[in-house]
């Protein structure tokens, strides 16, 4: 029983990450349609920005007041990589709108670069982020015991998901990229300033990579090719959930996340993650265009 | 108010519409007539700024506009109802208005006038469902609203009535002229039916082979002249 239980939780929490990492890149990627292969390092700025704040705390700021410094860096986990974000649209990646294979190749180059400025700046060797205070421990259930900060990620995503859901359906600014996304044109010719909307659009979709980040600094030690070891989940994530739609990428990340955990339980590590994969495949060969699929008749013209 | 002097445009490295000279005055409602593939909906799409032009330049309230991009021109006061309708298929109705409303930069308000539903109350009572959910007519009917509800002083019709059911066909046709008895509304009418032209419009030119034929006012024009460039 109790095992069951670890399993399912295990399988939300694994679910949660992949969600998370996977929220910006259903954004810049399903939205835009933007093969962002620097994303990865876009999460890894999230992860250096929370080190640096840590940092900073740990030498400026008095004791008792060092958890917080955790709550700031998320915001500002977002901000600097959306501004990373606004800086690779406007020198890179607005030339390569209607190029996807160029601006493969070209953020891959980029992320890349941002790699090795991290092994400039902050070594090659991992950094250890120390956890908050408040989320070391966990919550015991009978014989088990959940961590708090896997409880944290998992109402963080969720926190984001909704955020960006508001965003998106609930803002005018939200409207004007759902109208650009599905008729450029006829919205240009409304009035709508697409330029400035693909800009802000890919910000945020940076941004939600750095509080990502952010989280991912909770689980382990991180480094400057932590990015890489996410971007392909991440990716799959999009993919399998169905391009275009953010509801996908939820049933997409805590689906793979769930067999994920299942397999792993029956199986081993490396062999789980084999069958994921062997699934993921079966899978597209039945419904190529992912899970959820925004096609329409009027949008097949 | 518009005035297009020796406008060329093309796709590529051919040239559908050359030499075009036209003029459109203050709240004067202009018809172009022509078949099928003559250029009429390519020079709409150089007006709105979708194409841009090989050589000559555009002219909109004093302001040479030939450069600028579509979005200006549209905040400037050029409404723009294309001929494949072009609804946001996954907006609600009411969005698609809204979104209509940009180009007035009055979407704080998120206000839509009323009189856009008394000529289309279908909007009104479709205003949750998604515009690509609706039939041809009703699409129609969301993209001239659409076009509407910014205000705009200046308007550009491609073909409002192919292929939709004769009583929205009606419909429309009552609007257009709402609007031009109305307001000072401008307007370039692309349209097939020489007598609806004729009801409607104060100036008509004929295209043919991608410039302009024949031109008159509608107190003048001569019936066999027009059809002399209609018929097949």
């Amino acid at each position: 029983m109790s095992g069951t239980i670890l399993t399912l939780f295990n399988g939300l929490s694994l679910g949660s990450i992949l969600l998370l990492i996977a929220l910006g890149l259903a954004v810049t990627f399903g939205l835009m349609k933007v093969i962002n292969m620097a994303h990865g390092e876009l999460i890894m700025i999230g992860a250096y920005v929370t080190y640096v704040i840590q940092s900073l705390f740990l030498k400026y700021v008095p004791e008792p007041f060092f958890d917080l410094y955790f709550l700031l860096s998320i915001p500002i986990a977002f901000l600097i990589a959306a501004g990373f974000g606004i800086l690779l649209e406007v020198s890179l990646i607005r030339f390569l709108y209607k190029r996807p294979l160029d601006s493969l190749l070209a953020t891959y180059g980029v992320g890349l670069m941002l790699q090795q400025l991290a092994r400039s700046i902050f070594g090659a060797p991992n950094v250890g982020v120390q956890s908050p205070s408040f989320l070391n421990g966990g919550l015991t259930i009978g014989t088990l015991v959940l961590p708090y900060s896997r409880i944290f990620i998992l109402s963080l995503s969720i926190l984001c998901l909704v955020a960006i859901f508001l965003y998106f359906y609930r803002t005018t600014n939200g409207r004007r990229v759902r109208a650009v996304m599905q008729n450029r044109q006829m919205a240009e010719c409304l009035g709508v300033q697409t330029r400035r909307v693909d800009l802000v659009t890919f910000a945020i979709g940076s941004g939600f990579a750095g509080i990502a980040g952010c989280a991912l600094t909770l689980l382990g030690p991180i480094g400057p090719t932590i990015g890489t070891y996410y971007i392909i989940d991440a990716f799959m994530v999009v993919v399998v959930g169905g391009v275009g739609a953010l509801v996908g990428a939820v049933v997409g990340a805590f689906g793979i996340g769930f067999f994920n955990t299942i397999f792993e339980f029956f199986t081993s590590a490396t062999i789980g993650k084999v069958l994921v994969f062997m699934l993921i495949i079966a899978f597209l060969q039945w419904r190529p265009s992912g899970l959820v699929s925004s096609r329409s008749r009027v949008l097949d013209e | 108010m518009l005035e297009l002097e020796n406008l060329e445009v093309g796709y590529g490295e051919s040239i559908v519409v050359r030499n075009i000279q036209l003029k459109v005055k203050e709240s004067q409602v202009v018809c172009i007539m022509g078949r099928n593939g003559v250029g009429k909906t390519t020079l709409l799409k150089a007006i709105m700024g979708i194409l841009s032009p090989k050589s000559g330049s555009i002219l909109f309230k004093n302001d040479n506009i030939t450069k600028k991009s579509p979005s200006y021109r549209a905040i400037k006061g050029i409404g723009y109802v294309p001929q494949g309708r072009e609804i946001f298929p996954k907006l609600s109705v009411y969005e698609n208005l809204l979104i209509g409303l940009e180009a007035s930069g009055g979407t704080k308000k998120n206000s839509i006038r009323e009189d856009i539903y008394e000529y289309f109350p279908i909007l009104k009572e479709f205003k949750n469902r998604n515009g690509g959910d609706l039939s041809g007519g009703q699409q129609q009917q969301l993209a001239i609203a659409r076009a509407l509800v910014s205000n705009p002083s200046f308007l550009l019709l491609d073909e409002p009535t192919e292929g939709i059911q004769p009583n929205i066909v009606a419909d429309i046709q009552r609007v257009i002229r709402d609007i031009k008895e109305k307001s000072k509304t401008s307007m370039i009418l692309v349209e097939q039916n020489l007598d609806y032209a004729k009801s409607v419009a104060d100036y008509i030119y004929v295209v043919d082979h991608g410039s302009i034929m024949y031109e008159s006012s509608v107190d003048e024009i001569k019936d066999e002249d027009v059809y002399r460039y209609l018929s097949v």
